[in-house]
């Protein structure tokens, strides 16, 4: 489970971020996920519960934004989702695509903070 | 008490990727073509990477970084091949990251090096998420362990360059589908290019071979001009 290492390196850029802009008492933190980023959801919420224990961030919490596999079809020249994880492939005319669009990210977009 | 909402827009794996990328401008400069090896535990890949180690060390300088949880019996079997291996053991973590790679490496001298492998902890999930500055990711997966590795583990495949279908030599025995492995590998990296071999009996490692020659042909070729440093 690397997701342990991926909440560490969350934290720390926290860390980094919400010192520069003086931040305290983050209440939750906002980030995005590809379904194609190797990383599971529940996995992290549970690690991140695990790693903010005794830290500024304990009382915080995680919300998920899941991002879709969006591919970009080279016939149909649009983006499409494609029909599953493991095929790669246009639903309109099933040509094959090795072009991702989304589904790669692993983002921290936002803080609440309290003002 | 009332929130305000805070844009950060950050990445999360920055500072592995910042690491990873020094690492592979100094893999360019260096000359050193350098191939990750990913794959779920028991495919053979301590084996293929033998083979590997001991094809190319007739005509090239080969080194080997091995990742593994607490062993180091693969390091001493590789070093059959080349003195040059080291072994990265990560204890509880399941992947190596680029931060491993600059500390194992220290004190080698890159430039004296053609090749470089770097075995990753046999897992396909998390290596996915780490990028170690590697030009080419190999992903294997052995005949014995069934034709929907792909499917099940699409993100490893995807990230990888290239497929190793290796212990082929067991194939039959194990009534494994080699078309089935191929269209589910085509499936999840569409163009992907994809080997059959077999360590133990050495079928399909000249391609292999030729493949990785062809690499450090074209990479020094591209790879930028050394600097020159004068002294004003
Ligand atoms: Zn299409």
């Amino acid at each position: 489970m690397h997701e342990l290492s991926i909440v560490l390196s969350i934290i720390d850029e926290i860390g980094d971020q919400s010192e520069a802009l003086g931040l305290k008492d983050v209440e939750t933190v906002h980030l995005k996920v590809g379904v194609f980023s190797g990383v599971d959801r529940d996995a992290l919420l549970f690690a991140w519960e695990l790693a903010c224990e005794g830290t500024p961030l304990e009382h915080s919490r995680l919300d998920i934004e899941t991002v879709p596999l969006v591919i970009r079809c080279a016939v149909c020249h649009q983006n499409r989702t494609p029909p599953s994880l493991y095929q790669l492939c246009c639903p309109e005319c099933e040509t094959p695509s090795d072009t991702i669009v989304t589904g790669r990210e692993l983002e921290v977009v936002s803080l609440e903070v309290a003002a | 008490m009332s929130t305000r909402i805070v844009e950060i827009r950050a990445k999360v794996m920055r500072q592995n990727d910042l690491l990873a990328h020094a690492l592979r401008e100094r893999f360019e400069t260096s000359g050193v073509s350098v191939v990750g090896l990913v794959s779920s535990p028991g495919s053979g890949k301590t084996a293929f990477l033998e083979k590997l180690l001991s094809g190319l060390a007739r005509d090239f300088r080969v080194a080997a970084l091995v990742g593994d949880l607490a062993t180091e019996n693969d390091a001493a079997r590789l070093k059959r091949a080349t003195p040059n291996v080291r072994q990265i053991t990560t204890g509880t973590i399941c992947h190596l990251d680029a931060q491993m790679i600059e500390k194992a490496l220290e004190g080698w001298q890159l430039d004296t090096l053609d090749f470089l492998f770097i075995e990753n902890v046999g897992n396909l999930v998390c290596p996915s998420s780490y990028d170690l500055g590697e030009e080419l990711r190999f992903v294997m997966l052995s005949a014995t362990e069934g034709e929907d590795k792909p499917l099940k583990y699409p993100t490893i495949f995807n990230s990888s360059d290239v497929a190793i279908i290796t212990k082929m030599d067991l194939a039959e025995a194990a009534e494994f589908d080699v078309a089935a492995a191929r269209r589910n590998i085509e499936s999840v990296r569409p163009g992907m290019q994809i080997f059959e071999v077999s360590a133990k009996t050495g079928s399909g490692m000249q391609r292999v071979f030729q493949l990785l020659r062809d690499q450090l042909a074209h990479s020094r070729e591209t790879r930028p001009a050394l600097q020159i440093q004068t002294i004003q």
